[in-house]
């Protein structure tokens, strides 16, 4: 039962580390790599609080073991921000429509979002919540949430039309 | 929740897979998606002491149709079935069942091998396969064999598999083009598994039913095949009578859990409004 050796991408950096076979992804990316952007709400898969984004893929890293993810590419929030620092348009769109209450849910909601606006980058409201439906939020009943991810959608498609 | 340790592997190839289980037994499990395993291990309800991780064995992610002849490798995963063109294009429930599966994050894991071999009477994929009269394609050591999904369940989370065996592929015919679907589940919130579920399928002629099928999820301790309300739809033309007879043969044929999802009688009458809205939803969807 040593422990193992494993290479993935994080947040675009590659990174190497020992690690003990039974280590989940979200006690590797917490402890070991100290992002702490996601985070362990209910530790059974339901809440979504751990979502991260694995080779284009929103996965819930609290139901995944590190060895399983190596020679990967994972994203967490803290590779959702521009390159120079400000923020993507979802994290503006969360403050300013007030998506978020405690905050808690909030990393893996927008990091659920980005994957969601890529798979489809104009949603209905229906199908934005039926995308965000393995995220659970205990403050906002949802509607600014809703909110935030049309108004980042509009802003990212008027950026693409522009470019 | 910390699970118990173990040792990781990767194997390559289906035979590397099988020779690693063939020379550590019972100490070794398969992890696909992981997850209905993690959860358990979290839980240390599972405590394997090897972990055989097949995702990077290559001729087991893929779907391959050849006339209405349909192979699903077992890697093959939730959200691959909702995106397949063409496996909607010939059987559309898969996408309809997948859809009503957890939520996207565990679509994007999940696989349909582990779905089907892992013998949790909740999930939703197995009904289907009994629905679909599919086969499961078994591998070991010691050769291969196909044992179809409606004699492959025993007990919960007991099936006829092996521990040496490997389930790398389900096969099946699609039924036939123009043919009705519907897959019903009564859940108590998105993510959960069914309170009771139904699928139906169902081709008709002027009118009249040539073939039909029905499977039901999480009202015993294993899927079922509803042989006899099957039966009945057959030479029919879906009066409201025939209906009703199919309903109540369906339901005799349950033996619900008693859970946080209702009484056993209510999960009873449940599966009887889920095999009615599913039969009657399968008629709009029939050509």
């Amino acid at each position: 039962m040593s422990k193992m050796h494993v290479k993935m991408t994080v947040n675009g950096k590659e990174i190497e580390a020992l690690a003990e076979p039974r280590t989940l992804l979200i006690h590797f990316l917490r402890e070991n790599q100290k992002l702490t952007g996601p985070h362990i709400g209910c530790d059974t898969g339901h809440c979504g609080a751990c979502t991260i984004d694995l080779d284009g893929k929103s996965i819930k890293s609290c139901m995944t073991f590190v060895g399983q993810v190596a020679g990967k590419s994972v994203t967490t929030i803290e590779g959702i921000a521009n390159p120079d620092g400000t923020l993507h348009a979802l994290q503006e769109a969360f403050r300013e429509h007030h998506g978020l209450q405690c905050g808690f849910c909030t990393p893996g909601m927008i990091t659920r979002a980005h994957s969601l606006l890529q798979e489809n980058p104009d949603p209905t409201d229906e199908e934005i919540r039926y995308g965000i439906s393995g995220n659970l939020c205990r403050c906002t009943g949802y509607q600014n949430i809703v909110k935030a991810i049309r108004a980042a959608a509009q802003m990212l498609n008027v950026q693409e039309a522009a470019e | 929740m910390i699970p118990g340790s173990f040792d990781y592997h990767r194997p390559q190839s289906v035979s590397e897979a099988t020779a690693m289980l063939a020379d550590l037994g019972e100490d070794a499990l398969i992890v696909a998606g992981g997850h209905s395993l993690i959860p358990m291990m979290k839980l240390r309800m599972a405590l394997p002491e090897h972990l055989i991780d097949i995702q990077d064995i290559a001729d087991i992610k893929s779907i391959s149709i050849s006339g209405r002849d349909v192979a699903i490798g077992a890697m093959v995963t939730q959200a691959d079935l909702i995106n397949s063109a063409e496996l909607q294009a010939i059987c559309p429930i898969l996408r309809e069942t997948s859809l009503q599966i957890a939520d996207p994050q565990i679509r994007n894991l999940g696989t349909i091998g582990g779905n089907v071999a892992n013998g949790d009477p909740g999930n939703d994929l197995p009904a289907l396969m009994q629905t679909l009269d599919a086969s499961y394609i078994l591998v070991s050591n010691s050769g291969t064999r196909e044992v179809k999904a409606r004699d492959f369940y025993e007990a919960a989370y007991f099936t006829e598999r092996s521990e040496t065996e490997i389930l790398t592929a389900i096969h099946f015919t699609a039924p036939p083009a123009g043919h009705g679907f519907s897959y019903m589940k009564q859940k108590r919130k998105i993510g959960d598994y069914a309170t009771a579920a139904a699928a139906v399928i169902i081709a008709l002629k002027d009118g009249t039913v040539e073939s039909a099928s029905i499977g039901l999820t999480n009202v015993s301790d294993t899927p079922l095949y509803a042989e006899q309300a099957s039966r009945l739809l057959i030479g029919s033309r879906l009066d409201d009578a025939t209906i009703k007879s199919a309903v109540e043969a369906a339901k005799t044929i349950t033996d619900p859990a008693e859970d946080g999802r209702g009484p056993k009688e209510f999960r009873v009458h449940l599966t009887g409004v889920m095999v009615e809205r599913a039969i009657r939803q399968a008629i709009k969807t029939a050509t």
